[in-house]
């Protein structure tokens, strides 16, 4: 008997997800829900935020007092296992360039960290090309839709304003919290240099939609997962609901190695290693629906090739993995020395910023095409990992309580008092804007290099053009004029042309899409509007890989949406057998 | 309803949700199996870390000496709290240089460098220093902007110490009660204390009171 051998998942269902993320946790929802059956392939382990518990735990529980570590690059409290780095699951870079790929592999994957910030597209945001004439539009708009953000809006919760923005088309909202005293000051500065600052927009329960969630007791820190699911989270909204209906079998550590095909070339299933016995197996579907992410999916279909899809599964176009992009990011941090010596009081509010800045300006106007977003932090927040630091750039600088500027640096009591006249001073902005999707900026299969499975590998080619760099001089400058404005003092990120204003490397703001993307013409795009594949129609894919351009928006309000129209499209054509 | 109560609600109410949730769960988390020295979520490679570190040590008997002296002058005992060594601080470093290499060889490196600086002017090592000699060093390299650019090396180590020290102390359960720090813990945010909008000469105004979520 040979030693190696595939074992097959004894069940066959009518739908495989690959992915359990906000893409993958939306299809699995909607599909139960209608009395489908759904096998759920995750490549990490099971997750609850009501179990796996670092909500309200102090930092001295973290031996590291909540530092990031290689297990963990958001910090030793945040839920989202993984990072940048996985240990035998690396990636390659083309040609010298740069791109850092953020995978958490655990259940409900990557919205175990997100901020929460659940923006919607325009009608703009969809039909660039048209405004711009850069990129593509998507064969979408935004009444489209619509329908389904205010389901998404409706089932999973989110607060918010009524603005009557163009760019910022309002949603069905819970009431927004208050903003807090930074935030004030924020909203000040803005009013008087014409910068809209409103209530921010997440996806956090100011009050209780159902049975199942609680509503927010304001700790600050979504990222850490709510025990009482007040905030979204993959596994805690969609597919712990999902799994009551008894129509999803969840495989864990099960990592996908490739799309199955029979010979007319239809999707039969997936092939996939089990992490913990490291076995093969696989499993039978009718229909295969990847969310494994953007990149990921992009992998799993160039890996799927046959002799009839030579360039991988579903590529005809040979698009897949092309017109990568993530959002811009770059940031500035800043003292007000107004808030120094400050009264001490709970300001921790919902896990994130209370007010937001949307895109505001015309590109017309501007030597950019593409807007950003502006989100801000600051406050008396819970001390962690690096608190304190630095303190010599900054104590020298102001007067200190008995009004006499001081020797910066020191020791002693003098020192141990600036750390607490200092406390709660700071605030951070964070421009987070949209790039241009290129056919150049990439991810492709690694001619020569496995990872620890033996599934090739991704190779990156990622550059950034002068719209980015010039978008991110202008962030730079708009922070300034804010900070500036509330009497505030730079401690740090000045831009300059030598560090490209401070953008941020590509796959740092972990919003990549565009590898996958939908169209009308199945020789430019790979999926058609319902986030079907072109070239074999029982595949869809239905994570951020299908985007035809990122918007100056976080994208998962719209993967949510997008997975639940696919999802509902998926219901109808198997019910008219077309599938 | 007054605030005490009303906390107490939410804390009753939160602990209600959780046990619900708890029961109709299907599956349990594997990753759920806690080890009883640690109180938060660890996956099994995280604990095996854990241990793995915890059961290393790097600094020797007379650097962690130093790295107490210097972690009390940095912060000591004052009349709002105790000192850095009172809020084990010399442990937190031993730790975090196992966690973050990149710190092992400047704090060894600095420590020396310290101890050598003192045999040279004073014949003796730091720790045997008289505190007139141990101050005198100290002086010199903990203000950067006024420190001479011979003692350069020593200011980055004691730059490195300070934040390791103001760290590891306001991380403490001793250093955020001398911090007031107010939160983490369930409560209803309902804006900023009308004393404090006072102060700064600050308001909601009238579409922020109207649509936001209200409390009382």
């Amino acid at each position: 008997m040979a030693d190696f051998q595939i074992k097959k998942t004894p069940k066959d269902y009518d739908v495989c997800i690959v992915g359990s993320g906000a893409g993958g946790g939306m299809a699995a929802y909607v599909l139960a829900n209608a009395g489908i059956k759904v096998v759920l392939l995750e490549a990490g382990p099971l997750y609850d935020p009501a179990k796996n518990v670092t909500q309200l735990k102090w930092p001295w529980e973290s031996p590291r007092r909540g530092a990031s570590s290689p297990y963990r690059n958001f910090g030793d409290f945040d839920a989202a296992y993984g990072g940048w780095e996985l240990e035998g699951e690396p990636y390659t870079h083309k040609d010298g360039t740069k791109f850092d790929w953020f995978r958490s592999r655990m259940l409900g994957g990557r919205t175990n960290h997100w901020g929460r910030i659940s923006l919607r597209f325009s009608e703009r945001d969809f039909k660039h090309r048209s405004f711009d004439g850069l990129g593509d539009d998507w064969p979408i708009g935004y009444s489209d839709v619509a329908p389904f953000y205010d389901k998404v809006d409706k089932l999973i919760g989110v607060f918010g304003s009524k603005e009557n923005m163009p760019n910022e088309p309002d949603g069905i909202f819970l009431p927004p919290p208050k903003p807090r005293l930074h935030e004030l000051f924020i909203k000040e500065a803005g009013k008087n240099l014409d910068i809209p600052v409103i209530p921010s927009r997440l996806s956090i329960l100011t009050k209780p939609i159902n049975e199942d969630r609680g509503s927010c007791f304001y700790c600050h820190q979504c990222n850490r997962g709510c025990t009482v699911y007040a905030d979204f989270s993959s596994s805690s909204v969609l597919i712990n609901p999902a799994l009551k209906t008894g129509n999803v079998d969840v495989i864990p550590n099960a990592m996908a190695r490739e799309v199955l095909t029979n010979t007319e070339g239809k999707a039969t299933g997936i092939s996939f290693v089990n992490k913990d016995d490291m076995q093969e197996y696989t499993v039978n579907a009718k229909i295969v629906v990847l969310a494994a992410s953007a990149c990921e999916s992009a992998r799993l279909l160039l890996n799927s090739k046959s002799s009839r899809y030579a360039n991988g599964l579903a590529n005809s176009s040979e698009v897949i993995g092309k017109y990568l992009h993530d959002s811009t990011g770059a940031s500035m941090n800043a003292i007000l020395p107004k808030l120094v010596g400050r009264k001490r009081y709970n300001e921790d509010g919902v896990g994130g910023m209370h007010v937001y800045t949307p895109w505001w300006l015309d590109n017309q106007k501007l030597d950019f095409p593409r807007g950003y977003h502006i989100e801000y932090s600051g406050g008396m927040n819970m001390p962690g990992y690096g608190f304190g630091g630095g303190i010599q750039n900054s104590n020298g600088k102001f007067p200190g309580r008995d009004g006499k500027l001081k020797e910066a640096g020191g020791y002693g009591a003098s020192l141990k008092d600036d750390y607490r006249y200092f406390f709660g001073a700071s605030i951070n902005l964070a421009g987070r804007g949209e790039s241009i999707a290129r056919e150049d900026n990439f991810c492709e299969i690694d001619p020569v290099t496995v990872d620890k499975y033996g599934i090739p590998v991704l190779r990156f080619h990622y550059n950034w053009s002068d719209y980015e760099v010039r978008q991110a001089k202008h962030m730079k400058e708009t922070f300034a004029e804010i900070v500036d404005a509330m009497g505030g003092v730079i401690t740090s990120g000045q831009g300059t042309p030598e560090n490209n204003y401070g953008l941020e490397p590509p796959g740092r703001i972990i919003h990549e899409v565009g590898t996958v993307r939908m169209g009308n013409d199945p020789k430019k795009s790979v999926l058609n509007k319902f986030n079907q594949a072109h070239d074999c129609k029982n595949i869809f894919v239905v994570d951020g890989g299908a985007f035809v351009s990122q918007a100056d928006k976080n994208p998962t309000w719209t993967i949510l949406a997008l997975s639940m129209r696919a999802s509902e499209f998926i219901i109808d054509e198997l019910k008219k057998q077309n599938i | 309803m007054d605030r005490r109560k009303y906390l107490k609600t939410i804390a009753i109410s939160t602990l209600g949700a959780t046990t619900l949730l708890q029961s109709c769960d299907i599956e349990k988390p594997d990753s759920a199996k806690v080890d009883p020295s640690f109180t938060i979520d660890r996956t099994p490679q995280e604990l095996a870390r854990e241990k793995k570190l915890l059961s290393e040590r790097f600094f020797d008997e007379h650097e962690m000496k130093t790295i107490t002296h210097l972690a009390d002058m940095i912060i000591p005992k004052d009349d709002q709290s105790g000192s850095a060594s009172d809020a084990g601080v010399p442990a937190f470093i031993e730790f975090i240089v196992k966690d973050m290499p990149q710190h092992q060889l400047p704090m060894r490196g600095g420590i020396k460098w310290l101890d050598i600086q003192c045999m040279k002017r004073y014949n003796s090592d730091f720790l045997s220093c008289s505190s007139m000699q141990q101050t005198e060093i100290i002086d010199e390299i903990a203000y950067p902007e006024k420190a001479k650019p011979e003692v350069e090396q020593g200011v980055a180590f004691f730059n490195r110490m300070r934040d390791l020290t103001a760290t590891g102390f306001f991380t403490s359960e001793i250093g955020i009660k001398d911090l007031g720090y107010q939160g983490n813990v369930p409560n209803q945010w309902d804006g900023v204390p009308q004393d404090v909008l006072n102060q700064y000469g600050v308001a909601y105004d009238a579409k922020t009171l109207a649509e936001s979520v209200k409390y009382s």
